[in-house]
């Protein structure tokens, strides 16, 4: 086994982890978490009142 | 007072001032360079004032002062914010801000008297070298750090990003500078030859991917979807981009330095890389421009969403427009000549300037504890001068680009060269103005930004913002 054959299994390795990565991302038991996660930016400040920021 | 009750937005505040004011600064100085190439006599016969001096103290005050302190003050407000958690190490954060500051007046001083590296956007000498490698290690400790204690199970995917940018840019500083120091403003580069050629360039274009690109899709990714008011348009396509782009700019350097002593497979390698860069730039534009869908009147009213928007745009252009000049036919016509420097800037004025003038826009208010800036007008004025300038700019340096090019290779019947060097320099002189009157047109536009932001902050006195309970 030469450089030669570990560089086509890496590439192949590569190859593999990106069709994983899609399948993974595309996975239904994934939709719930990205869709949360996706509105995450939407959440409002919430600025504390005079009492709050006594209290803490 | 818990202080851990509530964000840490004071040096979100002062990163987001000092963007606004080192963007006009560098600038300004973009503008006297450009004076100088059409009228040379204004460097006044002084060295500190030469084009060769000035030009590094551009570069370095606009993409490492501006973009750097938008990529500080965004990175630190949107992790505590999707991590619902305070940021970590206060007094290192504080310490991030002041020593970055220092890095920048220090370059502010050394680049004008011709202390240099050489190295193009690593001009900076050793000892300040070492201060940014402290400071970057000391960012990516308080970012990392706020992750580590965030109380949100999900990473948020502008945190990918940001984070990508703080561990690559550390690498390929630290590497890129490794320097043998004999004064205390005199190194010698441990690399030789054709492998510093490559060491530079795989630093100099990854400072565009990582620095100029990941980290400002970072800030994409959070104020695009809270401006539009709509959540990220595929968050499973924003994996895919995210793994994609980081996992194919690292190998696309080799093409800032096609045909040179570079061997040709490494050439080729950076091309093909190059081009394949399409697929995740794009991939990423469409999926910030859907992120509008359902809010396209927006665009009519809101000169925020007008600013990421064009800025998009900008972006596929560039990243359209980079691989193309990468294939080493069209390269052979467009190196060494303007429409690089036309391509650069329409992703920089573009693409990072507009990215960050709205993300800038959009955060302010929500700093001080106010429902908008205070002139919406002045945001628009800015949208118009800043698009204008993009273009003045961008079209001048195409034509005097392509023009450049296509002299440069003329050859007569008899194999003599048929334009003289300064016929060609003479042909690019009108497109030199149309240049310097784009650039004025987009620097008009952020000294009103700086009105516009010092009428929004000033007498006002911010309020704490509470951190949000656990998701």
């Amino acid at each position: 086994m030469d450089i030669n054959d570990i560089r086509g299994l890496l590439t192949a390795l590569l190859l593999f982890s990106f069709v994983g990565l899609w399948i993974w991302a595309w996975s239904s038991r994934r939709k719930a978490e990205f869709e949360a996660s996706a509105a995450l930016p939407l959440e409002e400040d919430h600025y504390m009142t005079n009492s709050e920021q006594e209290n803490n | 007072m818990d202080t851990t009750a509530s964000y840490n937005d004071k040096v979100v505040r002062q990163f987001a001032i000092m963007t606004v004011i080192w963007g006009i600064v560098g600038m300004l100085v973009g503008l006297i360079i450009a004076a100088q190439l059409m009228w040379p006599a204004l460097n006044f016969d002084l060295p500190y004032l030469t084009f060769s001096r000035l030009r590094p103290l551009h570069t370095n005050a606009v993409i490492f002062a501006f973009g750097g302190c938008a990529l500080f003050g965004t990175s630190y407000y949107v992790v505590q914010r999707t991590c619902h958690a305070r940021l970590a190490f206060g007094k290192l954060a504080a310490f991030t801000f002041w020593g970055w500051q220092l890095i920048i007046v220090l370059a502010a001083i050394t680049l004008p008297l011709g202390i240099t590296q050489s190295k193009e956007y690593a001009e900076l000498e050793w000892p300040i070298d070492l201060l940014i490698a402290v400071v970057w290690v000391a960012y990516a400790i308080v970012f990392f750090g706020t992750i580590y204690q965030r109380r949100i199970k999900h990473i948020y995917v502008a945190n990918w990003f940001y984070g990508a940018f703080i561990i690559t840019v550390a690498v390929l500083h630290i590497f890129n500078n490794l320097a043998i120091p004999v004064t205390l403003t005199k190194s010698y580069q441990i690399y030789t030859g054709v492998i510093d050629a490559m060491m530079q360039w795989w630093y100099g274009h990854n400072a565009v991917g990582f620095f100029l690109t990941a980290g400002f899709l970072g800030m994409m990714y959070y104020f695009v979807p809270k401006q539009a008011g709509r959540p990220v348009y595929s968050y499973r396509l924003s994996v895919v981009h995210f793994w994609s782009l980081i996992a194919v700019y690292m190998w696309a350097g080799p093409h800032h330095l096609h045909y040179t002593s570079l061997p040709d497979w490494a050439q080729t390698l950076g091309m093909v890389f190059s081009i394949i860069l399409l697929a995740p730039s794009w991939g990423g534009m469409i999926n910030g421009i859907m992120t509008l869908s359902g809010a396209w009147h927006k665009l009519r009213s809101d000169p925020i969403i007008k600013f990421m928007i064009v800025g998009l745009s900008f972006y596929g252009m560039s990243t359209f427009e980079g691989p193309m000049m990468s294939i080493k036919t069209v390269n052979a016509l467009s190196h060494y000549t303007e429409w690089t420097i036309g391509h650069v800037h329409s992703g920089a004025l573009g693409w990072v300037g507009m990215m960050t003038i709205g993300s800038i826009y959009c955060l302010l208010p929500r700093l001080y504890n106010k429902d908008s800036m205070y002139s919406t007008k002045l945001i628009d004025f800015h949208f118009w001068t800043a698009t204008i300038g993009v273009v003045l700019y961008a079209v001048s340096m195409w034509v005097a680009g392509i023009g450049e090019g296509l002299m440069s290779r003329a050859v007569n019947a008899d194999g003599t060269l048929t334009y003289a060097f300064i016929e060609i320099l003479a042909s690019k002189y009108p497109y030199y103005g149309m240049r310097l009157l784009g650039g004025l047109v987009y620097f008009v536009g952020m000294v009103v930004m700086a009105y516009n932001v010092y009428k929004t902050v000033a007498k006002e006195k911010p309020v704490p913002v509470a951190v949000m309970d656990p998701a």
